[in-house]
C-alpha cells in the first residue's frame, strides 16, 4: 500500500475562459482506493481525462511506477494499465455483451475464447454476465458490469470509476464495493469519483478534494464526517434543505390502472400503475433508470397518451390531452434528459424559456410570440435559481449540467404548477445546486403543489419525500410513508439485487 | 495535425461568413475546372458573375435574373420551412408541375372568356394543385410513417408523365397544327402573368416571392408555429415535450411548400413560359433545394441565394454562348457551390486547431 503507483505533480489545464485544473498534485498508491471529490465544474473530469490520455495537460507531470507518463491517447494509457469506466455507458444496444467487449479491444480474440474469458472474469469477481445476451435487454446495473468487465480483461493497474453507483440499487452497490475491495486487495488501485459521501466513507482509503480546479485538501474519509467533506467541496457551510410542515390537501393527481407500451424499442412498458398524490405532498418514486421512469414522466407530461380516465387531474380526465393542454391545467413536468428533451441544445435560454412557458406565462398571443416577455421570464429564472451564465441569449448547451438543470427545474417551478413531475432533478448536479433544487421542490409543496419526484438517488428521496413508491420493470409499488423506511426495506421494494451475487472469495484465492 | 473542436456555441460570425467563403472557393475551384477545359478561367468567372449585371447587354440580362430567381426563391422558401423541421420535401419539381397544370387547366377551360377574376382563380388553382401534390407524401407520412423523401421524389416522375399526357392530349392546342403543347397564355390577356413594370422583369411571381420571404421571416421569428418548426429541427424530443404535434407540422410544412411550388409553376406557365409543353419543367424544383441550403434556410439568405443562383444560370448561359463552355461544366460549377457550403458549414459548430506535433 505504501508503494506509489501514480504520482501527479502540478498538473495544469486551461480552457478558454476557465482554468479547469490549477497545479493539482497527489499520489495514488498500489492497491489504494482513492476518492476524487468536488462539485461539478471543479475539474474532476478534466483530471481523469488527462490520466486517461483524452486531454493533454498544459503543464505538470505524471509519473507511473517511477517512469514519466504522458499518454498521447487512451490507447497508450490502456497499454500502461489504466482503465476507465465512464459515467455514461458507451455500449451498442443492438449487439451482444461479447461483441461490445470485443469492440473496445485492441486485437480481440476469437469470439468463443472471448466469451469464455468474460465468463471467467465475471465469476471471479461476482459479476455474473451472459456474454451472448443483447445489451439492449440488460438493466443499467448489468450494463455497468459489461463496462467493468471490459476494463478487467485488460488487467488494469489503475481503474478509474466515474460516478459508478448512480444507477445501482443499494444491494448492487454493496456487491460492487465487494468487487472493488477485492480488486484493491489484489493490488489494483482505484480512482473513485462520486458525489455520494457516505459511499466514499465506506470504500475509500484517501480522498483528494478539488474546488475550482485547485486541490484544496486531502482527508481520510473514514475519519471525516460527510458534512465536513461536503463543506470542503463547497468551501463554506452547506445549506441542508429544510421543510416546514405543510398541510396535505385534496387529491391533486390520480393515476389508476394505467398500462401503456413504451414508444421506444428498448423502453419499459408501464404495467397497471396506480397512484394518488395530494396537494402539498411530495411522492418519491425510486428505482433504477430504465425501469419505466421515462415512460412514467411521458404519461404525466402528455408526451405519451393513455386512456382518458387513467390520468386524472383534480378529478378531471386528462389522459388524452397533449402537453400544452395539461400545462394550461397546471400539470407541469421536467424530464431527466436536459439536453435534447427538457431543453433544445442549440437554442438560447430565452427560446428555451418559451419552450414550456408559453401558455402559463402569457408569452404568446394569437400565436404571435412576445420575445421581450420571454426574455424577462428567462432572466427571472436565471436570477431566482442562480443560473451561472452571461445572459439569456446564450445557447443551452453552453451551460454546465448543473446550471442547465437549475434552469430547467426553475422554469417549471416559477410557473406555479398545481402538480409538478420531475425526473432525476439533481442527476449530475453538484451538492449546493442539488440542495437548492431540493429546497425549491420543498417550498413548492409547502405552498400546496403536489410534487412527484422520480429519482435514482435514494438519499434525495428520503430527504424530501412524504411517501415513497418503487418503480421496477414498469410496475409501481404501493406507496409507503418515507419516514422510518430503512435502506434494506427500500432495496427490497426495488427488487433486491437483480441477480447479482457477492464475489466468490474462494475462486479468487485459487486465482492468486 | 488538424483537429476539430466543438464550439460551446454556434459561431454567429461564421454562419454569415461561410456562404461568402463558399462562393469564393467555388470561383477558385470552378476556375481550375474551366482552365482544365482549356478556357481562360478569369474570363469565364467574369462572364458568369459580371456580365449579367454590368456587362454590355445587362439591360437584357437583369430582368432575366428576376424571372429566373423568383421561382427559385418562392420554392426554396417553402422547402426551407420543412427542412428546418427535418421534413424533407424533395418533390417540389412535381408540385411545381401540378401547380402549373392546375392553373393552365383553369385558363384553358375558360378560354376565350375575358374577365378580371380569371388570373386570381388561376393563382388559387396553382397553389391548390401544388398543395394537393404535397399532401400525398404528407398524409402518407403522418398516417403510415412512410418516408416523405421517397414518396415526394417519386411523385415528380408521376407529375412529369402527367405533364406529357396533358400537353399531348387534353391541353393540346386545337389550333396548334398537331404540335404538342397548349395554347400560349401570353396571348390570352386575362390569363397572362404580365409584368408589373414593363421591361423590368418584375412579374407577379416576383412580387409573390418577395411576399413569401416576408411571410416566412415573420413566421419563423415571431410566430409560435415557426418556433415549433425550428424546435422540431433542433431537438425533436424537446419539441414533443413542448407540445408540438408532429403530424400537424408535417401537414403544414409539406402543404405550404407544395402550395408555394405550385404557385411558382403557375406564374411560370402563365408568364415566361406561356404554355404547357412536355419540357415545361426546367429543374427549378431541384435547384431550389440548393438555394434553400445556400441561403442557410433563412428567408433573407434564400433571397440572396436565389439571386446568386439565377446569376450563375444566366451567366452560365452567356459563358456557354460566348466561350463555348459545355453545359455540364456549368452544372458542376453549381454543384460545387452546394458542396463548399456544406463543407464550410462545419466551421459554424467546430473550430479547427492546428496542433503542432510533439508539443504537450
Amino acid at each position: 500500500m505504501t508503494e506509489t503507483l501514480l504520482k501527479i505533480e502540478r498538473l495544469t489545464k486551461a480552457y478558454p475562459g476557465v482554468v479547469a485544473n490549477d497545479n493539482v498534485s497527489f499520489d495514488i498508491g498500489v492497491g489504494e482506493v482513492h476518492a476524487l471529490l468536488g462539485e461539478n465544474g471543479a475539474g474532476k473530469s478534466t483530471l481523469v481525462k488527462m490520466i486517461y490520455g483524452l486531454v493533454k495537460p498544459d503543464s505538470g507531470t505524471m509519473t507511473l511506477r517511477g517512469t514519466p507518463f504522458a499518454p498521447a491517447e487512451p490507447r497508450a494509457a490502456r497499454a500502461d494499465g489504466i482503465a476507465m469506466v465512464f459515467q455514461h455507458f458507451s455500449l451498442f444496444e443492438a449487439l451482444t455483451v461479447a461483441e461490445n467487449v470485443a469492440l473496445g479491444m485492441e486485437d480481440p480474440p476469437q469470439m468463443r475464447d472471448l466469451a469464455r474469458r468474460i465468463t471467467e472474469v465475471s465469476e471471479a469477481y461476482g459479476l455474473p454476465l451472459d456474454p451472448s445476451r443483447i445489451v439492449g435487454d440488460l438493466s443499467a446495473g448489468e450494463r455497468q458490469r459489461v463496462e467493468i468487465i471490459r476494463c478487467l480483461l485488460q488487467d488494469p493497474k489503475l481503474l478509474i470509476m466515474d460516478e459508478p453507483t448512480s444507477v445501482l440499487t443499494p444491494q448492487e452497490v454493496e456487491i460492487l464495493f465487494q468487487t472493488l475491495r477485492k480488486l484493491s486487495s489484489e493490488g489494483t488501485a482505484i480512482l473513485y469519483i462520486s458525489h455520494k459521501l457516505e459511499e466514499i466513507r465506506a470504500l475509500c482509503d484517501n480522498a483528494t478534494i478539488l474546488r475550482l480546479g485547485k486541490n484544496v485538501g486531502t482527508c481520510v474519509p473514514r475519519d471525516t464526517t460527510a458534512k465536513e467533506m461536503a463543506e470542503l467541496m463547497v468551501g463554506g457551510t452547506l445549506q441542508i434543505p429544510t421543510r416546514k410542515p405543510g398541510e396535505v390537501g385534496e387529491i391533486a393527481m390520480e393515476i389508476s390502472g394505467l398500462s401503456v407500451p413504451s414508444p421506444s424499442e428498448f423502453g419499459t412498458s408501464l404495467k397497471d400503475v396506480s397512484i394518488q398524490v395530494r396537494a402539498g405532498e411530495i411522492l418519491g418514486v425510486g428505482g433504477v433508470a430504465g425501469n419505466g421512469q421515462d415512460e412514467l414522466l411521458g404519461v404525466l407530461s402528455g408526451e405519451i397518451l393513455s386512456a382518458p380516465d387513467a390520468v386524472q387531474l383534480h378529478g378531471q380526465p386528462v389522459g388524452r390531452l397533449g402537453p400544452v393542454a395539461r400545462r394550461r391545467l397546471g400539470l407541469l413536468a421536467a424530464p431527466e434528459e436536459r439536453l435534447g428533451h427538457a431543453a433544445a441544445p442549440n437554442m438560447s435560454l430565452t427560446e428555451n424559456a418559451l419552450l414550456t412557458g408559453a401558455v402559463r406565462e402569457g408569452l404568446e398571443r394569437n400565436g404571435f410570440l412576445s420575445w421581450p416577455k420571454a426574455k424577462t421570464f428567462a432572466e427571472r429564472i436565471i436570477e431566482t435559481f442562480d443560473v451561472r451564465t452571461p445572459g439569456p441569449e446564450n445557447a443551452a448547451r453552453s451551460l454546465s449540467g448543473g446550471n442547465l438543470q437549475k434552469f430547467v427545474i426553475g422554469r417549471e417551478v416559477l410557473q406555479r404548477p398545481e402538480v409538478l413531475v420531475v425526473n432525476q432533478p439533481t442527476w449530475g448536479v453538484d451538492a449546493s445546486a442539488a440542495a437548492a433544487i431540493r429546497q425549491a421542490l420543498l417550498d413548492l409543496a409547502q405552498k400546496g403543489t403536489a410534487v412527484i419526484c422520480i429519482s435514482q438517488d435514494l438519499d434525495e428521496l428520503m430527504e424530501i419525500s412524504d411517501n415513497f413508491a418503487a418503480l421496477t420493470e414498469g410496475r409501481l409499488s404501493p406507496p409507503r410513508a418515507a419516514a422510518g423506511l430503512t435502506v434494506e426495506q427500500i432495496g427490497l421494494m426495488l427488487g433486491g439485487a437483480h441477480g447479482m451475487e457477492v464475489a466468490h472469495i474462494d475462486t479468487a484465492e485459487a486465482r492468486t | 495535425m488538424i483537429k476539430l473542436e466543438r464550439r460551446r456555441q454556434p459561431s454567429q460570425a461564421w454562419s454569415y461568413a461561410t456562404p461568402a467563403l463558399a462562393v469564393v472557393a467555388t470561383m477558385f475551384f470552378g476556375g481550375l475546372l474551366f482552365a482544365a477545359l482549356g478556357k481562360n478561367p478569369v474570363e469565364a468567372i467574369r462572364t458568369i458573375f459580371w456580365e449579367p449585371l454590368f456587362g454590355e447587354f445587362a439591360f437584357y440580362y437583369r430582368p432575366q435574373l428576376l424571372v429566373k430567381g423568383a421561382p427559385l426563391v418562392l420554392i426554396a422558401i417553402g422547402l426551407s420551412l420543412g427542412f428546418r423541421a427535418g421534413i424533407w420535401n424533395i418533390g417540389a419539381e412535381g408540385q411545381y408541375i401540378m401547380g402549373a397544370l392546375a392553373s393552365a387547366g383553369v385558363a384553358l377551360a375558360l378560354y376565350p372568356l375575358e374577365a378580371w377574376w380569371i388570373f386570381p382563380a388561376m393563382i388559387i388553382a396553382g397553389a391548390l394543385g401544388g398543395f394537393i401534390w404535397g399532401m400525398i407524401p404528407a398524409i402518407l407520412k403522418a398516417r403510415f410513417g412512410t418516408n416523405e423523401i421517397l414518396v415526394s421524389l417519386m411523385l415528380v416522375y408521376v407529375a412529369e408523365q402527367f405533364l406529357a399526357s396533358m400537353s399531348l392530349g387534353l391541353m393540346k392546342n386545337p389550333e396548334g397544327m398537331g404540335f404538342p403543347g397548349s395554347r400560349n397564355l401570353q396571348q390570352y390577356p386575362s390569363a397572362f402573368n404580365s409584368e408589373v413594370i414593363t421591361n423590368s422583369g418584375i412579374h407577379y411571381g416576383v412580387v409573390a416571392a418577395l411576399i413569401a420571404v416576408i411571410f416566412a421571416y415573420v413566421l419563423l421569428s415571431r410566430h409560435m408555429l415557426g418556433f415549433q418548426i425550428r424546435l422540431t429541427g433542433e431537438a425533436p424530443r424537446a419539441a414533443r415535450f413542448a407540445g408540438v404535434e408532429p403530424a400537424r407540422l408535417i401537414l403544414f410544412c409539406l402543404g405550404v411548400s407544395g402550395a408555394l411550388a405550385g404557385l411558382a409553376g403557375m406564374f411560370e406557365v402563365s408568364g415566361p413560359s406561356g404554355q404547357v409543353s412536355i419540357d415545361f419543367n426546367a429543374g427549378y424544383g431541384f435547384t431550389a433545394i440548393i438555394v434553400a441550403f445556400l441561403g442557410r434556410l433563412h428567408p433573407v439568405g434564400i433571397l440572396l441565394a436565389g439571386a446568386l443562383m439565377a446569376l450563375t444560370y444566366i451567366g452560365g448561359e452567356i459563358a456557354q454562348g460566348n466561350l463555348g463552355l459545355p453545359s455540364a461544366a456549368i452544372q458542376v460549377f453549381q454543384g460545387m457551390l452546394l458542396f463548399f457550403l456544406l463543407a464550410l458549414d462545419l466551421l459554424t459548430n467546430f473550430r479547427i486547431r492546428f496542433a503542432v506535433r510533439g508539443t504537450a
